[in-house]
């Protein structure tokens, strides 16, 4: 018997958004352990890997993050195919259409706070869809519009401050490092965000 | 330490604008959504035909002639009530003033009736 032996490169690459998404996945375990006071409202703090990953490594990395860890938080939650997987997995994908147009915004004016707004919108207005058709199918899931949207706008101002701050503190010791290095091993530094 | 307010370095101009026009969407939809239910105006019914239609702005009083008698309704701005009814238990009556949409009162012996209209009843229809 001859044994045969697959082996699979990983790049840089991948290891990377293998890194962004195992702390994506992190943030959304622990935050399932937080009591929300309203079914369907939650901070959505693993965006703020999305976010970051977004800014620094660009839309296809961001959403790798995002789907990956869309799929593996609810295995871990016991959540894979259930109604709110579903939710999350199409308030992801709206989030990440929305990113894709909003990373197109010029960058001067428009900072990681803007794109997690506009992401958080495009996320409850997916879901109120997937809602409204599947899941409720009567308007009056429509009544909960403005408390979503109210939280889409808090959460997103906080999830935005956070990618912004990450990304501020992240870029610092790359400007600090003497030049000597600096281009060689700029792909090991940014390892941190 | 960073200095107090570095928070708004995090911030590009557009950012505000963005935050600010998620905050206007809301307060827009929370007008929009959650206004259902004031009533607007007032049908009155006698015999099952319509007798009168008026709009819950102005005061007024409406004498409805029935098999029994007149039933007197009152009108005043936002709110409706039977004042007065010839009827025996005078159910009507004692219900007293109205305001939300799809809010009824029926004075059955004098086959009267009272409903009022707006967007946003609590039921779809009603049949009696």
């Amino acid at each position: 018997m001859t044994r045969s032996v697959i082996e699979l490169k990983s790049s840089a690459e991948d290891r990377r958004i293998a890194r962004h998404a195992a702390a994506a996945i992190a943030l959304t375990v622990a935050e399932a352990a937080i009591p929300l006071p309203l079914p369907g409202i939650k901070p959505g703090l693993a965006n703020i890997v999305t976010l970051a990953v977004l800014a620094r490594w660009g839309w296809r990395e961001a959403a790798w993050v995002s789907l990956l860890r869309v799929f593996a938080a609810s295995l871990l939650l016991g959540q894979f195919l259930a109604p709110g997987f579903f939710l999350s997995l199409g308030g992801a994908l709206a989030s990440l259409i929305a990113l894709g147009g909003a990373i197109r915004l010029p960058r001067r004016w428009f900072g990681p706070v803007s794109h997690s707004i506009l992401a958080a919108f495009a996320h409850i207005g997916a879901q109120l869809l997937i809602a409204r058709l599947w899941l409720t199918p009567h308007d009056g899931v429509f009544y909960l519009a403005p408390l979503l949207g109210g939280a889409a706008v808090l959460f997103g101002l906080v999830n935005g401050f956070a990618a912004a701050a990450l990304l501020r503190d992240s870029q610092k010791p790359d400007m600090a490092r003497p030049k000597t290095d600096g281009s060689e091993s700029r792909q090991d530094a940014p390892s941190q965000l | 330490m960073r200095p107090p307010g570095a928070w708004r370095g995090l911030l590009r101009p557009g950012d505000y604008l963005v935050a600010a026009a998620g905050i206007a969407l809301c307060v827009y939809a929370g007008f929009n959504l959650w206004r259902g239910g004031a009533a607007d105006g007032v049908i009155v019914r006698a015999g099952g035909k319509i007798f009168a239609e008026a709009k819950l702005s102005q005061p007024r009083r409406i004498a409805v002639p029935g098999p029994l008698g007149a039933t007197v309704i009152e009108i005043e701005p936002g709110r409706a009530r039977v004042a007065a009814d010839p009827g025996p238990r005078q159910y009507c009556v004692r219900q007293g003033w109205l305001s939300r949409a799809g809010a009824v009162a029926i004075c059955a012996p004098n086959e009267v009736s009272l409903i009022l209209t707006g967007r946003g009843g609590d039921f779809d229809s009603l049949s009696y």
